[in-house]
């Protein structure tokens, strides 16, 4: 498991590899917000939590698609599925090497791009608290997302469609734990549904996963 | 660790295409299987593989046995030839990679990045990647595409070491390999078109 998760985050920083792609995403949405809004620095704090965490989504829904297809198309998924490693495992360590390369560096970043925002100071805590909660969520959901489409020429836009519901609860209670942290209420209640969300489906999502992609590699 | 099959019945996309098929396979001995396009080898070979469901019959010693090598090598064109090869050997809880580069002779490119090798290149590493399995029971479908005589000759020397290692191969191929070994032809096996047999299982997908 360990070689897998060696080799993916390899490939990701290697020319080509796509590590960055989100964090840039996330650096242009959030850089180019303010601008679209204009200078009113206290509508802007009111509405950066939110921001910040439809960029992190988004950022990590831009990445999904090639989670699962570039070993698809070289031949990998089969021969993976043919090794001593379950699917399951697979599947799980892969989410967990997205996460590394897409999720962390989303994290560290965020409080960064949050001054952007004009986000007040009670909410960087919490901002990076509920991202850090987060985001694991949603690379697990997107594995699944991928699992599912892998295989279809132009997967993305479908993969896209059937993830973007299943990622609604993670974004809402994780944008209430950032916007609750910065209006001085407490966070705690949408914070433990938010860390719910995340165990639960890095406890389920990858046999779904699995099964997914079984069918689809018959 | 007999490789036994029973009136197996293969699908492709929901259609019959083998049907009554039954033969075993012993420790040291190679079946090398023969039939025009589209006569099902490779079904019959990711049915083995464990990689899709047989729509009926009984395939029993295939239970973490199987190295299969299909059309594509997988590997990684970012990688250098010592990283996608010891890659597999981890996976696979193999030690060492040196007697697979010997075999192949691919200790002069180890340091290439597996992108830039040629295609014979890429196959030769493709079927390095089988001796780093350390499994038993070799599935090889068409391993000698893009090969010269001379690697091509190298995968039969592997072959029967690894025969008389105890190990066993199946090998859909369409050239001469010059090895001892019996021949199936799948065509007598190709099933009659009923299509209804297969139905069901895209009915509920």
């Amino acid at each position: 498991m360990t070689a897998l998760l060696r080799r993916d985050l390899k490939l990701a920083i290697r020319a080509g590899g796509g590590f960055g792609l989100g964090l840039a995403f996330f650096l242009i949405v959030t850089v180019l917000v303010p601008f679209g809004v204009g200078p009113q620095s206290e509508l802007l704090s009111r509405i950066a939590p939110g921001i910040l965490w439809l960029g992190a989504l988004l950022a990590c829904l831009l990445s999904l698609d090639r989670l699962l297809a570039l070993d698809w198309e070289d031949g990998t998924l089969d021969l993976l599925a043919t090794s001593p490693l379950p699917l399951e495992a697979a599947l799980s360590v892969k989410a967990l090497a997205h996460w590394i390369t897409t999720g962390l560096p989303l994290v560290l970043a965020a409080p960064v791009l949050g001054i952007l925002l004009n986000l007040p100071a009670a909410g960087y805590g919490w901002l990076v608290l509920s991202l850090l909660l987060g985001t694991p969520a949603l690379s697990v959901i997107g594995t699944f997302g991928a699992a599912l489409t892998v295989g279809v020429k132009r997967g993305g836009l479908l993969m896209s469609l059937l993830v973007l519901p299943l990622y609604v609860p993670t974004l809402i209670f994780g944008a209430e734990v950032a916007r609750r942290g910065a209006t001085g209420m407490d966070p705690v209640t949408p914070l433990l549904m938010l860390a719910g969300i995340s165990a639960g489906v890095i406890a389920i999502m990858p046999f779904a996963s699995a099964a997914a992609l079984r069918v689809n590699l018959r | 660790m007999t490789l036994m099959i029973r009136d197996l019945c293969v699908a492709r996309g929901g259609l019959p295409v083998l049907q009554g098929l039954s033969f075993t396979l012993a420790p040291g001995q190679a079946l090398i299987l023969r039939g025009p396009n589209g006569s099902g080898k490779t079904t019959l070979l990711r049915t083995l593989a464990g990689l899709q469901p047989p729509l009926a019959g009984q395939i029993d010693g295939t239970e973490e046995q199987i190295a299969y090598a299909a059309h594509s090598d997988g590997l990684k064109a970012m990688l250098s030839v010592r990283e996608n090869l010891t890659f597999w050997a981890d996976v696979f809880g193999q030690p060492d990679i040196v007697p697979a580069l010997d075999a192949f002779a691919l200790r002069p490119l180890i340091d290439r990045l597996a992108g830039t090798l040629s295609a014979g290149q890429k196959r030769r590493l493709g079927l390095a990647r089988m001796l780093v399995t350390g499994r038993p029971i070799w599935m090889l479908d068409e391993p000698t595409v893009s090969l010269d005589v001379d690697a091509v000759a190298q995968f039969a020397a592997a072959v029967r070491a690894h025969l008389r290692a105890g190990g066993a191969a199946l090998i859909a191929t369409h050239i001469d390999l010059g090895l001892e070994a019996d021949v199936l032809d799948v065509t007598p096996f190709r099933a009659t078109q009923d299509t209804r047999a297969g139905a069901s299982d895209e009915a509920f997908l």
